[in-house]
């Protein structure tokens, strides 16, 4: 019987009763962590393998609604619209991995220099951020993919660019709370230079942040790969992408080729979501305060 | 006061000059040929040098990027913004165009995603557990995670192509000349992009209302209020508000950067003339001139947002007024 079982039978208000619900509580986290890991990992091992499948045509096949043999549909050219789906989510999952690791080590590192770097450092970086955060993400990757002639590094590149700040004003917080513990100044006292002290002591501490934060960049980098994608700077057309595809089926939209719209997009906010709940499971597993509840 | 003006000031110019030399350095160091993209592979081939040459020093392809930059920051100060190569007009008339048709768009949407989304945050927070609280909260999630130009790709595929209810795009209908197009014309075209940007705009606010509706109502000072027999709409108006709208009101200033960011993806789809059609076109087309001043128009507007935010907590939060400006100058 558990505590407030017999509190109620007593007729006395448990106020507080932490331990098998906590233990229920992070069961539940962690397999909900495992399950979306383990479905966003298949997606892309899928979509990578079907990536020839994605772009074969079948001229026999044009325009078919969604049926048991083609479940998302064909295209004008009857390319298999779940293969192209697959396909296309996992470049875009890949392109996030690489742009959201990236953005998250800038962050990192300008973070480390803002809080340890001395004041001048922290302005330099905080009006960085500013910069950044004072032109609309989409005009940016626009700029940054215009200037590198388009294509998946412009892709890359500037979702690495413009997804920094926010990670980098979280870490930068949690870099200044360490450096009033007694640790830092005493290792402070003890000759420890700025990038040891950065490496050895700051980074362990913050690394669950990090990672949490990292985790939680991928819905963003996502998001914007497929819309600067659809607005015609990201991937080549040729190139099986959620953004490529949704902005094909744009000229399709009057024709009532609906599912050549429908099912991509809800496949990418599908990933969206699951990257957003490993994101959060991981955050409340690491977060102090939940731990209890 | 004047302090705080002057600072202000400074940052503005700081960082009108920091954006227009970042825009200028990025679409100096772009590859893609202005000239090339804008007169086709086909004209390329048969042109003659001499042509060639004349558009090369129209496109201003061959100077170095500094002194292009000076030649152009000179310009500016005097408030010419140079040519938009694509659109044949100055800059600073195709962007004023550009942004009278955005204007109302993402004023619309910026004004009825605040609303919106206050009112369901602290709806949200107050029946906290509700069944209400768990349908805003799974909208918002599921929204955050929608990519804003397929919401948009959805409400026209529904609305406009499915029942017809709505124009497929354009800000004003086809085929009448402009003296003809009346206020309720652009209103109606309007309708659909604005509802998409403030359907997916109300996702941030709502929640972060909720969460700051749920603080105040276990705060201390409104369970003495509960204490002394207060019941809990009474709370959240008396109490609740006003310390809900500092942070509701410096959210949504600051999110004018993804209206108009929304607002990019939401033109393209509606095909609605305003500046982030504008982005997209002067991006693909090559046009440089209208990029930049696309870029510092954009930047101005996201900074005013700030601006604003800084100087209405003044008016929201008594704690603000005194010492603020030299705190903040």
């Amino acid at each position: 019987m558990r505590a407030h079982e017999v509190a109620a039978s007593a007729g006395v208000t448990v106020f507080h009763e932490p331990h098998a619900r906590v233990l229920e509580g992070r069961r539940l986290l962690l397999i909900g962590l495992v399950v979306s890991a383990a479905l966003l990992v298949l997606v892309t091992g899928v979509g990578a393998m079907l990536t020839s499948e994605a772009s074969a045509t079948d001229f026999t096949a044009k325009n078919l609604a969604p049926s048991a043999a083609h479940l998302f549909g064909t295209d004008w050219m009857g390319r298999d619209m779940l293969a192209r789906t697959l396909a296309g989510l996992s470049t875009s999952i890949g392109i996030g991995l690489v742009s959201a690791v990236v953005s998250s080590l800038v962050a990192l590192a300008l973070a480390a220099v803002s809080a340890l770097g001395g004041r001048r450092a922290d302005a330099v970086v905080s009006w960085l951020i500013d910069l950044v955060m004072g032109i609309p993400h989409i005009v940016l990757l626009i700029l940054i993919s215009y200037a590198l002639g388009r294509g998946a590094l412009g892709v890359c590149v500037g979702v690495a660019i413009t997804h920094w700040p926010s990670l980098t004003r979280v870490l930068r917080a949690e870099i200044m709370q360490l450096r009033e513990q007694p640790f830092i100044a005493t290792s402070r006292a003890l000759g420890v230079g700025g990038v040891r002290l950065a490496l050895t002591h700051a980074l362990p501490c913050v690394l669950p942040q990090y990672l949490v934060g990292l985790v939680l960049l991928f819905p963003h980098a996502i998001l914007h790969e497929a819309s600067i994608t659809f607005l015609g700077f990201g991937l080549s057309p040729e190139t099986p992408a959620i953004g490529v595809i949704l902005s094909e089926a744009m000229g399709y939209l009057t024709a009532g080729s609906w599912w050549l719209a429908v099912f991509p997009g809800v496949a990418l906010l599908l990933v969206v979501l699951l990257f957003d709940r490993v994101g959060s499971c991981l955050r409340r597993m690491m977060s102090v305060e939940e731990v209890q509840l | 006061m004047l302090r705080f003006a002057l600072g202000q000031i400074v940052r503005f110019f700081a960082l009108m000059v920091a954006v227009s030399a970042v825009t200028f350095v990025l679409v100096a160091a772009s590859p893609i040929d202005p000239v090339q993209a804008n007169t086709g592979q086909a004209a390329m081939l048969t042109m003659s040098a001499e042509k060639r040459a004349q558009l090369d020093e129209r496109w201003g392809v061959d100077e170095p990027v500094w002194e292009r930059y000076f030649a152009w920051a000179q310009d500016a100060a005097r408030g010419d913004l140079g040519e938009s190569l694509r659109f044949n007009a100055p800059v600073v008339q195709v962007v004023a165009e550009r942004a009278g048709n955005s204007v109302l768009l993402l004023a619309s949407a910026w004004v009825i995603s605040g609303v919106l989304g206050v009112a369901l945050g602290v709806l949200a927070g107050a029946l906290r557990g509700s069944l209400l609280d768990r349908i805003v909260r799974g909208y918002c999630y599921l929204l955050s995670a929608t990519p804003t130009f397929w919401l948009a790709i959805v409400v026209l595929m529904v609305l406009a192509v499915q029942f017809g209810w709505f124009p497929v795009g354009f800000s004003v209908p086809i085929g009448v000349s402009s003296e003809g197009v009346t206020l309720a014309d652009r209103l109606y075209h309007m309708v659909l992009p604005a509802l998409t940007l403030s359907v997916t705009g109300v996702a941030n606010i709502a929640l972060h209302t909720r969460e700051k509706t749920v603080d105040v109502l276990s705060s201390d000072y409104a369970r003495f209020a509960a204490a002394r027999g207060e019941g809990r709409w009474a709370i959240v108006w008396r109490h609740g508000l006003r310390n809900l709208a500092l942070p509701a009101l410096t959210l949504q200033f600051g999110s004018v950067s993804e209206i108009i960011g929304g607002s990019v993806l939401v033109e393209q789809v509606f095909s609605y003339p305003g500046i982030g059609q504008a982005t997209v076109t002067a991006g693909l087309g090559g046009d440089a001139p209208l990029l930049v001043g696309l870029a510092l128009a954009t930047a101005a507007l996201v900074f005013a947002g700030n601006l604003v935010a800084n100087l209405l907590y003044g008016l929201v939060d008594p704690r603000m007024r005194k010492g603020a400006v030299d705190a903040r100058a």
